[in-house]
């Protein structure tokens, strides 16, 4: 009965998150949001439910958002993965997206909000222009207890400015 | 001049750290520790026969497994009853981990700790408990009967039983024209922080002592606790509150089991030990609230004013007592609102059920107390064929301060002491459009539309003593550094604080910088709860800063050769008022606050210039002054602060499928002075979504053997985005006279009335009474069916 327990199965994997290359043994159950916070230290990806449906720990996997609390490590490899610190990790330089946040106040206790900035990070790319109601459902994928969503919303319209104007620029 | 800070909407000082991955929240301490994990229970009464564990003492990389009997000294007894009160008539708590008997599912019974979580998760499922079945008592009904007991030795499940009166309220019934009777019900929700509950505890075997982080939102009382519990000193336990992912209420219970069981394993195995909720056990042990029976009969007079208010409601506490009765309480002390009701008596009943425990959630209790008062006014202006504003108008109270002849949670006597109900109620009729929705109604109707608009009308006690504090130093450099014994979980602290010190200090904003929830600098506080931080620190930190000013002015004073009086500190720089050619930096201050000789810096080598001749019979540091420019001071208030608003929400019903949409939500708010306005407006916002949440969404799922039925967030709805609707916001300041700052809190306003008031909206729309909440589409569109045979008047 127990002579499985203590020899689950590892794997040696490649993973490359935010342009760095990492190499890794990990068990093969372990969740790619546990391993990006626990053997990478990138703590800024959240787990808020472990079920796919908050959404606090989204990163962007090739560009795309997922939930990396639904995905183990082992199958992250081969792709390309961001996190928020790969989006902007620098307090005195924030992203377009974190500048958004910060003018709208679009954040309070902050714990859901690296999964809005990589989400809205990968969709203002898609919808450069996007009217409040659009960008009301560009973040109904994600649960935020604190804000009320409104400012989320708004900082969605004001990322996207910030992205033409630095686009321009 | 620097312009004044207090007021201003200055965008968060917290933001670019929790934008960019720096936040430091529970979970992000000690990612290698090892990490426990606990079995708990799946029944919802039953009896302990025996734990077999030896299935988990197999697993390589299990560290410990404990039951209640690994337990030491103390930490073996019951938990603590925090706050006694004279009504509660049988007092009863869980322990770390249970003994004996569970009386709810999710009841922690085993603890094991392993190299990670992974591991103690396989070993837990590896345990066998043994159980005897209990039958379980479910809900405030079936407890009531008390044809079953929770609790052995009760004889009924009564918790706590209390009766308080203003007037003579049989009389004040019987000379009324008008009599009308409600049953109500209100929802049992949860508080659900995005971050759950967590702990990670540190011994240090050398020095005897316990470092712990903890998302808890009372580090001072943590630390309290825990060194009862484990029988050290106070002195060798520091608690730390790192960032915090929300709280509303649920992380003010201390200790939880949790937080006791692992500061013990750490103490037993000299290391490292954490513990991270996950959502599934956030939902069944950690606690909920809300749920009530209620029963109002009122007595008015024509014109609609009430002349006694009889009420009775019946609290379900859930399984254990841990945080007294502060729910029910303050359901009992905020039914009258805004009102003169010239007799009224309320008796409440808080009741044992196998269920997890109810502790506040945002609104604690108050939510309840609005749902009561504000379906009665409503219930009034049906009867009498009035306006339902101008019955509230009537009612009002228009005297303040006004004695509510009530005692509250502090003990004090309730009183309002600010607020302007006649201009609130204007400005939310003005920016609902009061006045023009029974021609919007028309229009809509042309199009086969069915709307509804309803209102209500809340006050809130907030920024509830005993006291807090605040810690201030100016640093040679002329950063200033200030601590509040206060936690954190996305109140803007380390923004609001900072205006509130610059001001005062005459700093530049960008020079303050604010710590919470440590108690290795301020080890005396109470706690962020009850709408109380920015009234209760705010205020220590107003009067800290002035001492530090004080002090500043005096030493500045000796050595430019001027009256204190005659100096002003202006973006870091005290000078002569009006002339600005005698001045010095209020870092140069700082170093000659502290007479050492060691020149560190360029404040340092710049404050020379100013340093006088040491008397020579006099020491340096004169009598009754300490060296540095650091002061700590309190902030001790008289009674709560009454902050007050009106919330108005116009709905659409769907005529065919039921389906509920908020199209207008719109909110007046009077918490007196804003510190920032960006952040009571965020506030206020996100007690409303709260609010929508229970009103239409947001219900616990119990089966009659206590099993909950919807604990994830696939099946407990939270609103998204697209759920909640865009507030419109106004606001009235109107200063209390209870605190220097004339502030009162803002933390729960936007939840209070909400669910009330998209009540009263929906039964606008449908004309059917709405009588508990919340209400989804399936039971509005049984609620049609019943109420066109005739068959039913409650909405549930």
């Amino acid at each position: 009965m127990t002579e499985d327990i203590g020899t689950e199965p590892t794997s040696n994997i490649r993973l490359a998150v935010n342009g760095t290359l990492h190499e890794l043994e990990v068990p093969d159950r372990k969740l790619l949001s546990d391993v990006l916070r626990q053997d990478l230290e990138l703590t800024g990806t959240h787990v808020g439910c472990e079920h796919g449906v908050c959404g606090a720990c989204t990163v962007q996997l090739d560009g795309e958002p997922v939930r990396s609390c639904l995905m183990f490590a082992v199958t992250a490899q081969g792709h390309e993965i961001t996190t928020v610190e790969g989006i902007g990790d620098d307090p005195e330089n924030p992203s377009d997206v974190q500048q958004a946040f910060i003018d709208c106040h679009g954040l309070q206790c902050g714990f859901c909000t690296p999964g809005f900035v990589t989400t809205i990070d990968a969709y203002i790319d898609e919808n450069p222009n996007p009217t409040e109601e659009e960008a009301r459902e560009a973040v109904s994928g994600n649960l935020c207890r604190c804000t009320g969503y409104q400012n989320i919303v708004s900082a969605v319209c004001r990322a996207a400015e910030l992205r033409a104007e630095g686009a321009s620029q | 001049m620097t312009t004044r800070l207090f007021g201003q909407k200055i965008t968060r000082r917290e933001d670019p750290r929790l934008l960019t991955g720096h936040g430091r929240y529970v979970d992000d301490v000690s990612g290698t520790a090892i990490a426990a994990a606990f079995v708990r229970s799946p029944h919802a009464h039953a009896d302990i026969l025996d734990i077999d564990v030896t299935g988990a003492l197999d697993v390589a990389g299990v560290i410990a497994v404990w039951t209640h009997e690994d337990l030491p000294g103390q930490a073996a007894e019951r938990l603590p009853m925090l706050i006694p009160h004279p009504s509660i008539v049988a007092p009863h708590t869980g322990y770390a981990l249970a003994r004996d008997h569970v009386n709810f599912v999710g009841e922690p019974i085993v603890m094991v700790i392993a190299e990670n979580r992974y591991i103690a998760e396989d070993a837990a499922n590896r345990i066998e408990v043994e159980y005897s079945f209990r039958e379980a008592v479910v809900g405030v009904e079936a407890s009531r009967e008390g044809t079953r007991i929770v609790h052995e030795g009760m004889k009924d499940n009564v918790a706590a039983h209390i009766v308080q009166d203003v007037g003579d309220v049989d009389a004040g019934l019987e000379g009324a024209p008008h009599v009308l009777e409600l049953d109500l019900e209100f929802e049992r929700s949860a508080c659900m922080p995005m971050e759950g509950k967590g702990v990670v505890a540190r011994w240090d075997p050398g020095e005897e002592s316990l470092e712990v982080h903890s998302s808890t939102q009372t580090s001072t009382g943590l630390r309290a606790v825990l060194a009862a519990k484990l029988e050290i000193p106070l002195t060798r336990v520091e608690v730390i509150t790192p960032d915090v992912g929300g709280a509303f209420g649920v992380k003010i219970n201390h200790p939880w089991p949790e937080e006791l069981a692992v500061a013990c394993a750490a103490r037993a195995l000299e290391t490292t030990v954490k513990w991270t909720e996950d959502r599934r056990e956030h939902f069944i042990s950690s606690a909920h609230e809300r749920a009530q029976t209620q029963w109002v009969k009122v007595g008015f007079d024509d014109e609609g004013r009430i002349l006694g208010l009889d009420v009775k409601f019946w609290h379900d506490n859930g399984a254990y007592l841990p945080y007294g009765v502060i729910v029910p309480l303050n359901t009992s002390t905020h039914i009258m609102g805004p009102y003169v009701i010239p007799a009224f008596r309320v008796e409440y009943w808080s009741l044992y059920t196998n269920t997890v425990m109810v502790t506040p959630y945002r609104g604690a209790g108050r939510a309840h107390a609005v749902f009561m008062m504000e379906r009665t006014m409503d219930a009034i202006a049906a009867e009498l064929g009035l306006d339902r504003t101008e019955v509230r108008l009537r009612n009002f109270v228009r005297d303040f301060p006004h004695p509510m002849g009530l005692r509250m949670q502090d003990g004090a006597e309730g009183c309002i002491d600010s607020g302007d109900f006649v201009t609130s109620m204007d400005k939310l009729k003005s920016i609902v459009g009061w006045d023009e929705f029974e021609t919007y109604r028309e229009q809509a109707r042309t199009e086969g539309r069915r709307v509804g608009i309803g209102l209500a009308c809340y006050i809130e006690s907030t920024g509830a003593g005993p006291y807090e504090g605040g810690h201030i130093e100016v640093e040679s450099s002329g950063r200033v550094n200030v601590w509040t014994g206060l936690t954190t979980h996305g109140q803007a602290h380390a923004t609001v604080f900072a205006q509130i010190v610059a001001d005062e200090l005459g700093v530049p904003l960008e020079t303050v910088h604010v710590k919470t929830g440590d108690t290795r600098k301020l080890p005396y506080s109470v706690g962020t709860w009850g709408s109380r931080g920015a009234v209760m620190a705010g205020n220590a930190l107003h009067l800290t800063a002035k001492k530090v000013r004080q002090k500043a002015l005096r030493i500045a004073g000796e050595s430019l050769e001027a009256d204190p009086e005659d100096l002003e500190i202006d973006e870091g720089m005290i000078q002569v008022k009006g002339d600005p050619s005698a001045s010095m930096p209020l870092a140069a201050v700082s170093v000659l606050s502290n007479p050492l000789r060691y020149a560190f810096d360029e404040s340092a080598r710049a404050a020379t210039q100013f340093a006088k001749d040491s008397a020579e019979d006099e020491p340096s540091i004169g009598p009754g002054e300490q060296p540095g420019l650091e002061e700590q001071e309190f902030f001790s208030p008289l009674r709560s602060t009454v902050a007050n608003g009106m919330h108005a929400a116009i709905v659409e019903t769907d005529p065919e499928t039921a389906d509920i949409r908020i199209l207008r939500y719109c909110v007046v708010h009077d918490c007196g002075p804003m510190v920032n306005p960006l952040v009571v407006e965020g506030q206020v916002h996100g007690g409303v979504a709260q609010g929508v949440g229970g009103a239409l969404y947001e219900k616990m799922a119990y089966d009659a053997d206590g099993q909950l039925l919807n604990a994830s967030f696939m099946d407990f709805l939270m609103p998204f985005a697209s759920e909640v609707p865009h507030v419109e916001t106004d606001h009235l300041e109107t200063p209390s006279p209870l605190n220097p700052l004339g502030i009162k809190g803002a933390g729960e306003a936007g939840t209070i009335p909400a669910a009330t008031a998209i009540a009263s909206a929906i039964e606008d729309a449908e004309g059917i009474p709405i009588r508990s909440m919340p209400l989804d589409p399936s039971t509005l569109w049984h609620m049609r069916t019943n109420h066109a045979a005739g068959e039913l008047n409650r909405s549930r």
